[in-house]
C-alpha cells in the first residue's frame, strides 16, 4: 500500500490546505495524474501522483490544513490485494466536487458551497455557480481582489527564501554581453512562416540556451544539500515570473535540453498562464534545478539576482537592445543582450561561471541548432 | 462583425488573460501592455486568443497593430472587412 503524502513544494513550506480530491476512493489513478489541489501561501497548485494504482482510502478532508508528510491517501499499487475488511486509517467523505476558483470566490463572497448547485462536469460546482447563488440571495457582490492573505503569505515565503539565501549562499556574481543579431534575424524569419498559434518568442531560445550550457557545466545545475553539492542529471529550468498582483514563483519547465523548440514554446505558454491564474502543479514547484529571470522587459539592462534555495545558480537576463558594437575592426548597431550569473561559490568558481556564460553565447550565435 | 462586437471579442479575450483588471476603465489610445501590466508571453497568449475566437490569421509583423484597444479593433475590423465579413 502507498501513502501519498502532502508533499513539501519549495524549502520553506510547512503545511498545506487541501482544498479539492479530483479522486475518490475506488478510482483508478495512474502517474503523473493530478489528484489533489493544495493550497499554500504561494499558490493554489494540482498535486500529482507518482503511483500507478487505486484509490483505498482518503484520510484528509477537503478544506483542512495539515502539515508536509501527512498521509492524504493510501492507493493501493498495481497488483495488490484490496485491503479487506475494511480500512485501517478512518477515510472521510469526499464532499461535491468543487473547483478551485470556485472555492476561492466562494471564500471571498462569504458563501457556503453547501448551499451551492453544481453545472460543471460531474456536478462539479464552478465559480459562475457561486457567482449565481450570490446573485440569488441579492448580496452585492464584492470587487474582485486579490486576497491581502495569500500576498502576505507570498512575501512570507520569498522572504524566507531569499533571506536565507543571502546568508547561506556566498554568491558570486559575472556578467557577459551577446550579440543577438543572428538570434533576433533567425526568429524574425522563422515567426514569418508560422502561425500564430506556433509563434517563437526569444525568452525560449535563452531558456533552451540556458539548458544546453548546463551540459557543459554541470555545476551550475542541481542543489546544496547537507553540506555537499548533488548535481542533477535532469535539467528542470525554474522560471521567474512576476505576478501582476506582487511576488513572484518560479516554477519549473521539466527536461528543456530534451525538447524542441515548439514544445517548449508551447509549454512556457502554459506555465506563464497557469502561474498568474494561480494554479501550477506541485512538481513545477519542487523540481527546479536552477532558475532563469528575464527582466528586459521592464527596460532592465542587467540583473544581479539571488538564487534560490538549495539551488547553486541562477541567470538573469535584461533587455534586448541596440548597442554599439565593434566587430571586424567597425563598429555598427546591433541587438545585445545583458546576461548574468549568481552562482554558489561553496559549488563552482568564476573560471567554470564563465565558461557556462561562454557557452550560452556561443549557443545563441547558432539559433538554429537550439 | 461590427467594431462593437470586435470590441467585446478583444476586451473577452483580454479579461481571460489579465482576469483582475478593470477592463471599464480603459483607455483605448493608450498601450494595453502598459495598461495591464502584461508582458511577452501574456501578448502572445492574447493574440492566439484573438485569432482563435475571430479566426483571422495575425501575421508577426501585424502585431504592433495589436497595441492599443482603438488600434486593435481598428485592424481586427480591417481584417473581418477583408475577409467578407464571415467569421
Amino acid at each position: 500500500m502507498a501513502e501519498f503524502r502532502m508533499p513539501s513544494l519549495g524549502a520553506d513550506m510547512e503545511a498545506g490546505t487541501l482544498v479539492e480530491w479530483r479522486i475518490h476512493p475506488g478510482d483508478a489513478v495512474k502517474r503523473g495524474a493530478i489528484v489533489a489541489v493544495v493550497d499554500t501561501e504561494k499558490a493554489t497548485i494540482e498535486i500529482e501522483i507518482f503511483e500507478n494504482g487505486v484509490v483505498e482510502a482518503i484520510h484528509v478532508r477537503e478544506g483542512e490544513k495539515v502539515p508536509v508528510g501527512t498521509v492524504l491517501a493510501t492507493i493501493r499499487t498495481d497488483g495488490e490485494a484490496p485491503r479487506s475488511p475494511a480500512p485501517a486509517a478512518p477515510a472521510v467523505e469526499v464532499p461535491a466536487r468543487v473547483s478551485p476558483l470556485a472555492r476561492k470566490r466562494a471564500e471571498e463572497l462569504g458563501i457556503d458551497l453547501a448551499t451551492v448547485t453544481g453545472s460543471g462536469e460531474r456536478g462539479a460546482i464552478t465559480r459562475d455557480d457561486v457567482e449565481r447563488s450570490v446573485a440569488r440571495v441579492t448580496r452585492p457582490a464584492q470587487p474582485e481582489k486579490p486576497s491581502e492573505d495569500r500576498q502576505a503569505g507570498l512575501r512570507r515565503v520569498i522572504a524566507a527564501a531569499m533571506g536565507r539565501s543571502k546568508r547561506e549562499i556566498p554568491h558570486y556574481y559575472l556578467g557577459i554581453d551577446i550579440d543577438m543579431s543572428r538570434a533576433m534575424a533567425w526568429l524574425a524569419a522563422e515567426n514569418s512562416k508560422r502561425s500564430v498559434t506556433d509563434r517563437l518568442l526569444y525568452s525560449v531560445l535563452l531558456l533552451r540556451a540556458v539548458a544546453l550550457a548546463v551540459h557543459e557545466v554541470p555545476e551550475m545545475n542541481g542543489f546544496w544539500v547537507d553540506g555537499a553539492f548533488q548535481p542533477s542529471a535532469a535539467v528542470h529550468v525554474g522560471l521567474a515570473i512576476s505576478l501582476r498582483q506582487g511576488g513572484l514563483v518560479a516554477p519549473a519547465i521539466h527536461d528543456i535540453d530534451k525538447k524542441r523548440l515548439d514544445e517548449l514554446m508551447r509549454e512556457m505558454l502554459d506555465l506563464v498562464k497557469r502561474a498568474r491564474a494561480g494554479v501550477l502543479r506541485s512538481s513545477e514547484f519542487s523540481d527546479p534545478t536552477i532558475t532563469v529571470t528575464n527582466l528586459g522587459e521592464q527596460g532592465v539592462q542587467t540583473v544581479f539576482g539571488v538564487i534560490y534555495p538549495p539551488q547553486v545558480a541562477l541567470v538573469g537576463f535584461g533587455k534586448v537592445a541596440e548597442r554599439p558594437w565593434a566587430a571586424g575592426g567597425m563598429i555598427g548597431a546591433r541587438p545585445v543582450i545583458s546576461a548574468s550569473l549568481s552562482a554558489d561559490h561553496r559549488v563552482s568558481d568564476g573560471h567554470r561561471g564563465g565558461r557556462f556564460l561562454a557557452a550560452i553565447d556561443r549557443l545563441l550565435q547558432e539559433p538554429e541548432k537550439l | 462583425m461590427t467594431s462593437e462586437q470586435i470590441r467585446d471579442v478583444v476586451l473577452r479575450v483580454l479579461g481571460s488573460i489579465a482576469p483582475e483588471a478593470a477592463m471599464d476603465s480603459l483607455n483605448p489610445k493608450v498601450s494595453l501592455r502598459d495598461q495591464l501590466d502584461i508582458d511577452s508571453v501574456d501578448f502572445l497568449n492574447f493574440v492566439i486568443g484573438l485569432h482563435k475566437e475571430l479566426r483571422v490569421d495575425i501575421p508577426d509583423t501585424d502585431v504592433p497593430k495589436l497595441a492599443t484597444l482603438e488600434s486593435c479593433v481598428a485592424y481586427l475590423l480591417s481584417k473581418s472587412e477583408g475577409q467578407g465579413g464571415k467569421k
